[in-house]
């Protein structure tokens, strides 16, 4: 792994401060050494490094356009899918390249789950969205073992009671709330280590807000979680660390709780009190 | 002497209203645009449209029935004034009589008992020698009605474009006057906008229509000579009716299943050929291809829709079917020069772009958010493509195939070159097989009676065949809504 110099430091102007606990080398889950990411001639990501703690949220926050949705989807190479975006750097999950040739895009995918800004649900029933995955992944060889882990998903995302009367029925034809989480539970049904979400809240109330952050909690326990968000509250509530970006740039990293209260840079202060953004 | 002039002269007038009523609306807002109703452009259009509309609605009405009344009255003076008793002998030996084959001992005409035909060709030469292309040789009789004739249309023509230019002049004038500043020149325009554009509408479905109830009664007609149960389950069709009585070999079977039969193989066999090609060069293209690729391929691909189908036609029955026999042989099977395997692959070819233009534009609408939410979960490519890409643009898919099949159906040109004349009732595609098509063609082409079975029998191939699209569309749209899978 490299280590940022101190050149790129002077390059961006910003100090490579991590504030609050450092992360246990034993429990990063996650690590970006260097990563650059380009469309075309454009630089959206500029040499970012961060960690990503296990069983942590880990919130991205930032001013629209400074590359933090980019960033993320770097994490499992949905960037791949974008003709002109290149990415350089290293990045590692459990300590494996994910940019490696040997790396399947596939499998790497099935590990590092998605969940995106619109509710993206399948135009199918409940059931084969949540069972898409299982299914195309072999991770079942009998019926009753799919139904299993459809409704354990459904379960843990906590869309089951709502809709178990009618697994047959259209999934686009739920709530946008619902929806989202039957994308949730549609990405947990094939036991990914880690779930990014890319601003999973936008498109959502209040209320279906409130139970998907409640969701991103619990889910906590057993998945590593990435969040892209635009509310600071959100940040604030829902994650245990938090990521600045500006400009392409990461401006600091830490606690969520030192961030917001502590932040070392000014940018930083200046964005979560609403100064700018 | 153009009724151009006069639709000319019309539009100048509109033109001018338009500028006047702008004007006028201008004025009358008092310099301050905001205390008209609508803007001034729109009082313009107001009058320009009641300058134009009513005006060209009276020359439009005025023009059939012009000549109509010009010819009734040129009819009368020829009554009254020529063909009186002591003409008769320079009748009798003019050009007329022969045209007409009169009575030499005839001592009057009375034109309201000539036979149909004679009074037609009465007329045109009328007409003809008014316009100056009548064959020569007329008795100077002739020549008097036909200027008679020619001075009545002259004026008409004035009396036409005095009235056409006062409709416009005082329609114009009327709604001049109207502009106010509270005057809603607006909605009165967008209504006549509106009337205008369910007009155009209407044309299509009257047109749609009178093409439909043609067919239909022709085909009782043919219904009425030959019955219908012979026609839609007779096994034979041989349409050679005898003309005259003593005709042999040429009884007339009118059954039209080998004519279907073969029309749904040879298209069954393009739909084999067009649909799998089609679908997966669409999914190629939209899915795997580089956007450079696709830049390229794309419109090399449409290219096949533009070759005309009787160069297909050719290509089929020179190059193809010929192919398909030698190859036949050097196997040992038996394949007849015209096959219908030959006439239904090239066909299949020509369809190939139908097919694969529309599933590609289909397959592109399909959002990325599912292509993203399929691939974040590890789906390959394929499996987006199958699972999630293909059912959610299924719809569109299924109507490009209809629009192949109902274009396999209807085509023409290279049945006609390729696939033969025979009426085989047979699943064999090897042998020679015809289509409705091509019998339709056969039996239009020539000298033809049209009031003969033989012909008529066209006309109830063609309401066949009709119907049998419309069937088919149904049935499309009803699998379409079952089974589609909607995404928004």
């Amino acid at each position: 792994m490299n280590v940022q110099t101190k050149d790129s430091e002077q390059d961006h102007g910003y100090p490579d401060t991590t504030v609050g606990k450092p992360i246990l080398e034993s429990d990063i889950k996650v690590a970006a050494r260097d990563v650059s990411v380009f469309y075309g001639e454009k630089q959206a990501i500029k040499s970012v490094s961060l960690d990503v703690a296990a069983n942590e949220v880990t919130a991205f926050i930032g001013p629209s356009g400074c590359g933090k949705s980019t960033f993320l989807r770097a994490l499992n190479r949905m960037n791949d899918t974008i003709d002109i975006c290149r990415v350089t750097g290293d990045i590692r999950l459990d300590g494996e390249d994910v940019y490696d040739r040997k790396v399947d895009v596939v499998q790497l995918r099935a590990r590092v789950g998605m969940v995106f800004q619109k509710p993206n649900p399948f135009p199918k029933s409940i059931f084969e969205n949540v069972a898409y995955g299982p299914r195309i992944h072999g991770l079942v060889s009998h019926k009753s073992e799919l139904e299993e882990i459809v409704h354990s998903s459904l379960e843990r995302a906590g869309l089951l009671n709502e809709v178990k009367d009618r697994l047959d029925t259209p999934g686009t034809g739920l709530s946008g709330g619902q929806q989202q989480r039957l994308c949730i539970a549609r990405a947990i049904a094939v036991s990914p280590e880690v779930i990014l979400m890319d601003e999973p809240c936008s498109a959502l109330d209040p209320i279906a807000t409130a139970k998907i952050e409640e969701l991103i909690d619990e889910l906590r326990a057993n998945y590593t979680i990435v969040i892209v968000t635009h509310s600071m509250q959100q940040a604030a509530r829902v994650s245990q660390r938090t990521a600045f970006f500006h400009l392409g740039n990461l401006v600091e990293m830490g606690d969520t709780e030192t961030i917001f209260t502590n932040p070392e840079h000014r940018l930083t202060q200046g964005y979560i009190t609403g100064r700018f953004g | 002497m153009d009724t151009l002039l006069v639709i000319g002269a019309i539009v100048i007038l509109a033109l001018i209203g338009f500028v006047m009523g702008r004007q006028r609306a201008i004025a009358r807002s008092g310099g301050d645009p905001r205390a008209l109703h609508s803007l001034p452009n729109y009082h313009g259009h107001f009058v320009a449209l009641w300058a134009a509309v009513p005006a060209l609605v009276l020359v439009v009405l005025w023009l059939p029935l012009e000549p109509m009344l010009a010819m009734n009255a040129a009819l009368d003076y020829f009554q009254a004034n020529i063909a009186d008793p002591g003409n008769m002998d320079t009748i009798r030996q003019s050009k007329l009589a022969l045209l007409l084959s009169l009575d030499q001992d005839a001592t009057t005409i009375d034109l309201s008992e000539l036979r149909a035909d004679q009074y037609a060709l009465l007329q045109t030469e009328i007409r003809n020698m008014a316009a100056g292309t009548a064959s020569a040789g007329h008795a100077a009789f002739m020549q008097e009605v036909a200027d008679y004739y020619a001075g009545y249309r002259n004026i008409s023509y004035i009396l036409m474009f005095a009235a056409g230019v006062g409709v416009a002049g005082v329609g114009a004038g009327l709604a001049w006057r109207r502009i106010a500043p509270d005057m809603r020149a607006r909605n009165r325009v967008e209504w006549a906008v509106t009337l205008f554009m369910i007009l155009c509408s209407t044309v299509a479905i009257l047109t749609t229509l009178g093409i439909v109830l043609s067919l239909l009664f022709e085909a009782l007609r043919f219904f009425s000579k030959i019955p219908f149960t012979e026609f839609l389950f007779g096994l034979h069709w041989s349409p050679q009716t005898a003309i005259r009585e003593d005709q042999v070999g040429s009884t007339g079977a009118f059954g039209a299943v080998p004519l279907f039969a073969g029309t749904l193989l040879i298209s069954f066999i393009a739909m084999c050929v067009a649909v799998p090609i089609g679908l997966l060069s669409a999914i190629y293209m939209a899915e795997y291809a580089h956007s450079k690729v696709r830049a390229v391929v794309k419109p090399l691909l449409e290219i096949l829709a533009g070759i005309p189908t009787v160069v297909y036609g050719f290509f089929a029955a020179l190059t193809v079917a010929p192919f398909f026999r030698d190859v036949g042989e050097s196997i040992g099977l038996s394949v007849s020069s015209e096959s219908a395997l030959a006439a239904g692959m090239v066909m299949g070819i020509m369809i190939i772009p139908f097919v694969s233009s529309l599933s590609d534009d289909v397959i592109t609408a399909v959002p990325q958010s599912m292509r993203e939410g399929s691939y974040g979960l590890g789906a390959t490519k394929s499996e987006t493509v199958r699972r999630v890409i293909l059912p959610a643009a299924l719809p569109g898919i299924v109507g490009g195939v209809l629009l192949a099949v109902s274009r396999a159906i209807g085509e023409t040109m290279i049945v006609v070159m390729a696939a033969g004349l025979g009426s085989n009732l047979t699943a064999n595609p090897l042998e020679a097989v015809t289509t409705v098509t091509v019998q339709i063609v056969t039996l239009l082409v020539g000298d033809q009676e049209f009031d003969s079975a033989k012909t008529l029998a066209a006309f109830a191939l063609g309401l066949m065949l009709f119907v049998m699209t419309l069937c088919l569309n149904i049935i499309a749209l009803h699998v379409v809504r079952k089974y589609r899978e909607q995404y928004d």
